[in-house]
């Protein structure tokens, strides 16, 4: 027999029975619900009169329309009171743990499973948000799933799904200075484009990947998504173990070795085949930047903005024509010295601790645009209470920044943060559509530290050349 | 929505042929901050309507004849982006019983047949004939969709076939529950538990039950 890939030693695992067509039954073990997914899928369960089995495979939070002003409460954001409070409610008739508003364990969902140790190798995790890829970071299968399967999964602690094919993508060569886990995946994404994942599981490798910290493995499996990928995944080692080690809800004491051992074999097997690989080389690349509408519109900070003239497609010189002009930009120039309106730095992609750290090195001791607006809101109320512990909210309140509650905030635009129309943001987040941060908002997605840049800037910049 | 077997239908087919749609342009994020929005309303509102709420006269369903569209033809990686099942839902309540393109991204694959909306497979040349004719002729809009067969006809009788896996297409003919056919495997749910909690002990007890 020959060897199995990661994915295929995690999915076998799960798999309860075979459903026919390529399809499998497989199990969850952890299942994150937010508020803005959840409220039908419980409505459906309570029209059934069906319960929810594994109570204690599940956790709730509220993260998406949340305010993220300072000190806030249920009442900040009278448009999500609604959502908030079905939340909360639905998670009590069913016994599930709730880290809602005011929890310090509160925060968006793809940051908290990680951080509370309920993410853990070698799981199947599951919940109604598409960037739950984000676990692969540590080894985990995470399944971003729609509110149906969000009722399937509370109802049945399963989903049905196709098993998907294998893709490796092969990070080689060592990034250079400055390049972070962000730039990686964007590049990754201008290389191979926002389908090349569609109907396969990523496996990241190669010694760019392995050079990651955990947290830079978190956002490159967080966007692929962005690749079509509906899971991507990084196999664990010994610093996955360390960072999980102690967590809140990670085992403990002889079933904590007993858990390591097993996950130690969770990896590609030598003899292992994939459906498809990709390698590219990324030890030229410089700092990322989205300049279009879609993640693969994405060149280095030092490239020019595409121009549609030298393009032979048709297809293609219309699609470039018709971006460039949603985001005001003119073909052929320099992105660098665009000037910009706002930044965000935060979202389950980059508002982790280290992203915080990273964004602080660059301002500290300088200050934002005067016509910038710029907010940090880190990814959940534990991030939030390290970074103070830390100074790093000083950093920012004294270079200008807005310093805020943990939530999805200007990633999604559902709640109060938006951004104004035609303005033009440089975000961390990890969505560029046409009006996903308000009606006919520009967004420029980029690593934290090129956003700290653009910030100080008043424009977009190369970071490198603030370092 | 759920429960109710799919009938072949005849149907207005709005063209919508452009590449890569995602659930952000089929439902902005501000009509997701209730349950019950007007999702009908916000299908595709920042195309559909100018700055004043004002019907934009260019987008395909504000035109005359377009406006009670059932079927949608649309370019490829039709729905990528989130998860978000209300990009379903908005264009069931719209009136959309199916979408047609020549690929779909994974979720919004999952959450249109789980919603009783036919997403099916078209060639790119299948949806290029259809777009044309439709745009030379409005009378070609007209079509008819034959799930069991797998074909679209318009009035002239050309006729176009579509693919859609043989597991989705009986389901939808079935109306079958999602649900309730997977509790039908609970013994095998339980089966599978009782061995991996002696396997993997971590999973089960995670000290999320003690509140
Ligand atoms: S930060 Fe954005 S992508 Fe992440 S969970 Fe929130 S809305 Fe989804």
């Amino acid at each position: 027999m020959s060897g199995r890939t990661l994915f295929e030693k995690i999915w076998d695992s799960h798999r309860i029975r075979s459903m026919g067509e390529g399809r499998d039954l497989i199990f969850v073990d952890r299942h994150i619900l937010q508020e803005t997914t959840s409220a039908t899928a419980f409505r459906g369960l309570a029209e059934a009169a069906r319960p929810v089995p594994f109570p204690a495979l599940t956790c709730a939070t509220q993260d998406h329309i949340v305010s993220t002003e300072l000190n806030r409460d249920a009442d900040s954001n009278p448009t999500g009171r609604e959502l908030i409070g079905l939340m909360a409610r639905n998670a009590a008739a069913h016994g599930i743990r709730l880290f809602g508003l005011g929890d310090t364990r509160q925060g968006i969902v793809h940051v908290i499973g990680p951080e509370l140790g309920l993410v853990l190798p070698g799981t199947i995790v599951a919940c109604g948000d598409s960037h739950t890829s984000t676990a692969g970071g540590l080894g985990a299968l995470g399944i971003g799933v729609g509110t149906s399967e969000v009722e399937h999964v509370l109802a049945t602690q399963t989903l049905v799904l196709p098993r998907p094919k294998t893709l490796r993508i092969n990070f080689e060569g060592q990034a250079g200075p400055g390049i972070t886990a962000k730039d990686l995946i964007l590049h990754a994404l201008g290389t191979f484009g926002i389908a090349v994942g569609t109907g396969h599981a990523i496996e990241y490798t190669g010694p760019a990947i392995r050079a990651l910290s955990v947290e830079g493995r978190l956002t490159v499996c967080n966007m692929s998504i962005e690749l079509g990928g509906r899971l991507g995944l990084i196999a664990p080692d010994e610093a996955t173990f360390a960072y999980i080690k102690d967590r809140a809800f990670a085992p403990k004491g002889a079933m904590w070795d007993r858990a390591v051992d097993s996950w130690k074999q969770l990896h590609t097997d030598a003899d292992a085949q994939f459906d498809r690989e990709l390698s590219f080389d990324v030890s030229q690349a410089a700092p990322q930047i989205t300049w279009g509408t879609t993640q693969q519109d994405v060149i280095g900070v030092d490239q020019p903005l595409p121009d549609p003239h030298t393009m032979a497609d048709r297809d293609l010189r219309e699609r470039t024509e018709s971006m460039l002009s949603y985001m005001g930009l003119t073909p052929g120039r320099p992105i660098a010295g665009t000037p910009i309106d706002m930044v965000f730095i935060g979202s389950c992609t980059n508002a982790r601790l280290s992203d915080l750290e990273a964004a602080a090195s660059i301002v500290r001791g300088r200050h934002v645009a005067r016509h910038v607006r710029a907010l940090v809101v880190p990814g959940s109320t534990s991030v939030k209470k390290a970074a103070e512990d830390k100074g790093l909210d000083r950093i920012f309140i004294d270079a200008g920044f807005e310093w805020r509650s943990a939530g999805c905030s200007m990633c999604v635009s559902i709640n109060e943060d938006i951004v104004p129309p035609n303005a033009r943001c440089v975000a961390t987040s990890n969505r560029n559509f046409e009006n996903r941060q308000g009606p006919r908002a520009r967004t420029h997605l980029s690593s934290p530290a090129m956003a700290a840049a653009a910030a100080v800037a008043g424009m977009i910049t190369d970071v490198r050349r603030l370092a | 929505m759920k429960g109710q077997p799919f009938e072949n239908f005849s149907g207005i087919a709005a063209p919508l042929p452009r590449k890569n749609i995602n659930t952000d342009a089929i439902i902005p994020a501000p009509y997701l901050r209730t349950t019950d929005t007007n999702l009908a309303t916000g299908l595709f509102a920042l195309w559909r309507y100018d700055d004043n709420g004002k019907a934009n006269p260019d987008f395909i369903l504000n035109q005359s004849g377009f406006e009670h569209s059932t079927i949608l033809l649309a370019g490829e990686n039709f729905g990528c982006g989130s998860s978000r099942e209300a990009a379903a839902w908005a264009l069931v309540r719209f009136g959309i019983k199916a979408v047609f393109a020549p690929s779909f991204a994974d979720i919004f694959y999952e959450n249109a047949f789980r919603n009783g909306l036919l997403a099916g497979i078209l060639a790119p040349q299948a949806l290029a004939t259809l777009v044309t004719s439709i745009n030379s002729d409005v009378a070609c809009a007209e079509l008819i969709v034959d799930l069991s067969g797998m074909t679209l006809t318009d009035r002239i009788g050309q006729s176009v076939s579509f693919s859609v896996p043989d597991f989705r297409r009986e389901a939808l003919l079935r109306g079958d529950d999602d649900i309730a056919t997977t509790l039908n495997h609970s013994d095998d749910i339980h089966a599978f538990t009782k061995a991996d909690r002696v396997q993997r002990p971590w999973i089960y007890e995670t000290g999320l039950e003690h509140q």
